[in-house]
């Protein structure tokens, strides 16, 4: 396969397209990427990027196209076959081995070397290390590193097995901005010494950033290849998105009742024993929407659950119109206004049942508030009708499983039934997870009509663009602790990035701005 | 590294997953290999030297030709249809009771202590008590791993498994001791119960029937449009979200199981106070682990449910006939349900996946 250049592509995929029973996951793609180069590829949810890079990497087998690597046509069966091309991938989720020390990690599964010292492991992993500007203690346990720290077990791991094709499945969800910096640091590095690095990604300012060109796959097809240097934002989200989309949130400005919310010196501590919040206080007021920022795993969770009464607290007070909530049941705090849309991890996890329709998912949590044993679903097949109608729900009816829906339309439904059911406390983690930008704002509108209304919003986000423009105010969790509860009109993104590695609001940098 | 492969490598059979099935076409797909598997159980008869079509017909005829014969399939049918309904509502909350054998022995055991002592009251009060007994006994067997489950998360499929020997012991216990049968002459059996303590028969029909009928309809009922049975069903879903909508989760896993093992129960109850008119080891005889089958092939839709245990029972009693007649091996019936499960569960994977091959011609 002689291309017009001398220089083969490191990777060039043609026409590659894999189908999941009726989805095109991935129509037709095209994508090459050089020695020496940073590739974006760059799509929303759903665009298929992850199953593009789950055939390079040999987790999945392309239904037609072909795959060339340094230009041979290849055919990559199994995670070996990728890893024996040089191909290494960094995933979302760190692939690490708890109590395993650092080089452990990075030499567990390999063949070779099984029997070098460890003295002369060390020497070897520093060496790769001071090539590409890593840091890490080789004999460092996993189990006491940093997420960044595993990151970088992780980017060794695959270096140190001779990949010079670099796959970063959005390595920057899990950073502040500070170590997102690091990063990049380190993948500049990289393509100094001649790697091929492509990074998954749906930030556009990390596009920006990052990479030389960029690819943008919309809908499973590849719409377009860009030079990074010749493109803006705006371009970009219109190549993702497929129109012209406006980027402003507004921030309406409300009257506030004051305190409706407060909460004193809470303590909750997680399934392991210890602290997953340590003693938070922070108040709530009626027309304000709070947002909460941190590193994933700060204390997010525990503090949606206690106070929704799902975990017990330990000490400490939850404030609702100045009735100590704590201690109640959660059907009981239901009952009191206090509405929360908690959306984990896996969307589906909590606020709704995965393989209800919508009509008997409307009626969760208001069962109960008929006298007789047998249940209505009358209003809630009206309710579900009016949502759909409303907030624009795609579903093929109202008893199809909502585990069918796409992710927009799963978070519409969760968020309208919490809001039909009239709160004044509405608390949302991570409604926009998942989301296209379309559907996003859509969120943002109506957490913004909710705002509007009077209802006091607690909304623990993860783009801090998005917290910025959004919120009234910021707090920032570090390890279940506050480090600061920042007006947002008067805080940068970096200061809330160096809040949620830890420093205090009080501290030097703070004093600086 | 750098060991680049040059050839393709795709391998012959991949399973691809299928869009989803309209129903119509499911419920064709799981005929067809229904049909299939008569026909290849018509091979494996004509294999050991039988006529196929003569003894499928006998297989049917012997089940409905005579009163005798419907009675005798009817008495196979009842049990195994209250079981399956019991087991049924465990499952709806994803819990894997496997314990249906032993709440049918300790619903059995309940009952045949009125049966035996107390067989002087007035028939229905007696039959009335007994049956509540033998609810009693199998929920006091659903409830005990239900309540260590949800107390100390322990495994509910070994504890419901090991609650099955345990009733099956007590019963051996009563056979040697205390409930020993004096008449019998130093055998270890529990005596016959007094004809007071029998179910009369309905229409010539053990009287089950009637009760196994109701419970058919009661369970779709519970299920489909009770606040309970939208309980079981989001518990069984996802405990947290169960949580998250303020249900209280324990108490809907131990009222569950009471209900679950309360209706095996009394499948015990009925086996032995309208069948074999004593307590024996062979009370429950597999009829709780076929209950499981029953229970998921249909898909725990109580009327499919219904469907299936008519089908077994046709299963297990024309064998008995078949051996008569042609002198099969009532094994031969063993055969033939294998056949029948592996095509039907066969045909639950091709509602979802197919094989897709390697194209030929395509390496290079």
């Amino acid at each position: 396969m002689d291309d017009k250049m001398s220089v083969p592509y490191a990777i060039q995929c043609k026409g590659i397209t894999k189908t999941f029973g009726p989805v095109v996951a991935n129509d037709n793609i095209e994508l090459t990427v050089k020695s020496g180069e940073i590739l974006a590829l760059l799509g929303e949810n759903g665009s298929g990027k992850t199953t593009l890079m789950n055939m390079l990497s040999g987790i999945y087998h392309p239904d037609t196209g072909s795959i060339f690597v340094r230009g041979n046509e290849v055919s990559i069966t199994s995670p070996k076959d990728s890893q024996n091309l040089g191909i290494g991938m960094i995933h979302q989720h760190f692939k690490l081995v708890d109590v395993f020390s650092a080089k452990d990690n990075i030499v567990a599964g390999t063949k070779t070397d099984k029997r070098l010292s460890g003295k002369k492991l060390s020497e070897k992993i520093k060496e790769i290390s001071r090539k590409y500007g890593l840091e890490i203690d080789p004999d460092k346990k996993t189990y006491n590193m940093s997420v960044s720290e595993k990151q970088t077990v992780e980017i060794l791991k695959v270096l140190y097995r001779g990949a010079d094709i670099l796959i970063l499945d959005e390595p920057t969800a899990v950073l502040t901005p500070q170590e997102t910096d690091r990063l990049f640091d380190i993948l500049r590095n990289m393509k100094e010494n001649g790697c091929a690095v492509i990074i998954i990604t749906h930030k556009l300012n990390e596009v920006m950033a990052i990479s030389d060109r960029v690819t943008i796959l919309r809908k499973g097809k590849s719409v377009a290849t860009v030079n990074t240097a010749e493109t803006n934002v705006q371009e970009l989200t219109e190549l993702m998105v497929g129109r012209k989309v406006s980027l402003e949130i507004d921030r309406p400005e409300v009257e506030q009742t004051e305190n409706l919310f407060e909460v004193h010196h809470l303590m909750v501590k997680n399934d392991e024993g210890y602290y997953a919040l340590n003693d938070i206080s922070f108040n709530l007021n009626g027309g304000e929407i709070l947002g909460v920022a941190g590193v994933a795993g700060s204390g997010q969770k525990e503090l949606c659950e206690a106070i929704a009464g799902l975990i017990p607290a330990d000490k400490g007070a939850v404030l609702y119109k100045k009735e100590n909530i704590i201690g109640k049941s959660p059907a009981e705090i239901i009952k009191m206004g206090i509405s929360m849309s908690f959306i984990p991890e896996d969307r589906l996890g909590m606020g709704l049942v995965a393989s209800m329709g919508m009509t008997e998912n409307m009626m969760l949590k208001t069962y109960k508030n008929t006298k007789s044993p047998f249940i209505d679903k009358k209003p809630s097949r009206e309710l579900a009708l009016k949502l759909i109608d409303q907030l624009e729900i795609v579903t093929p009816g109202v008893n199809t499983p909502v585990s069918r829906l796409s992710g927009g339309n799963v978070q519409k439904v969760l968020l309208g039934r919490e809001i039909e059911s009239n709160p004044n406390l509405l608390i949302t983690a991570y409604p926009v997870r998942g989301l296209d930008i379309n559907s996003s704002y859509t969120i943002y509108h109506l957490l913004n009509e909710q705002k509007k209304k009077g209802v006091a919003v607690l909304y623990i986000g993860e783009d801090l663009d998005v917290l910025l423009e959004l919120c009234d105010r910021i707090m920032v969790l570090c390890h279940g602790e506050i480090t600061g509860i920042v007006n947002s009109n008067e805080v940068t993104k970096e200061e809330i990035g160096l809040m949620m590695a830890g420093e205090k609001k009080a501290g030097k940098d703070g004093a600086k701005a | 590294m750098n060991s680049v492969k040059t050839k393709s490598h795709e391998p012959l059979i991949r399973v691809v997953k299928k869009p989803e099935m309209p129903t119509s076409k499911a419920v064709i797909l799981r005929i067809a290999s229904f049909v299939l598997a008569i026909a290849v159980g018509g091979l494996f008869i004509l294999a050991i030297g039988h006529n196929p079509f003569e003894v499928y017909k006998e297989m049917i005829m012997g089940c409905f030709r005579s009163k005798i014969a419907l009675q005798g399939t009817v008495k196979i049918i009842v049990p195994l249809l209250i079981t399956s309904l019991g087991v049924t509502l465990a499952y709806k909350m994803k819990f894997w009771n496997i314990g249906a054998e032993g709440q049918m022995l300790m619903g059995g055991i309940f009952a045949s202590y009125f049966a035996l002592f107390q067989s002087d009251m007035p028939h229905w009060a007696l039959l009335t008590v007994s049956f509540l007994a033998g609810c009693i006994g199998g929920a006091i067997w659903g409830i005990i791993p239900a309540f260590f489950k949800v107390k100390f998360g322990t495994n509910e499929t070994l504890f419901t498994l090991m609650l099955n020997y345990i009733a099956l012991y007590v019963i051996d216990f009563l056979r040697h001791e205390t409930w020993r049968d004096p008449g019998a002459r130093g055998f270890p059996k529990i005596a016959s119960f007094a004809s007071n303590a029998r179910i009369g028969a309905v229409f010539d029909l053990q009287g089950g029937w009637v009760i196994s009928l109701i419970m058919v309809v009661a369970v779709f009922v519970l299920l489909k449009y009770t606040k309970f049975g939208y309980e079981i069903s989001v518990v069984g879903e996802s405990q947290p979200t169960a949580r998250y909508a303020g249900m209280n989760v324990k108490k809907v896993v131990i009222l569950t199981m009471a209900l679950s093992g309360a209706i095996c129960g009394s499948a015990g109850m009925i086996k032995a106070m309208g069948s074999d008119y004593t307590l024996t080891l062979g009370l429950a005889d597999g009829v709780g682990f076929t209950a499981i089958i029953v229970a998921w092939l249909a898909q725990l839709n109580p009327f499919v449910i219904l469907l299936i245990t008519v089908f077994f029972s046709i299963i297990e009693k024309g064998s008995g006939v078949i051996q008569s007649t042609f002198n099969i091996s009532v094994f031969t019936s063993d055969v033939l349900q294998g056949i029948i499960l592996f095509f039907i569960i066969a045909s639950e994977f091709f509602t979802r996946y197919s094989f897709a091959f390697r194209k030929g011609g395509k390496s290079k």
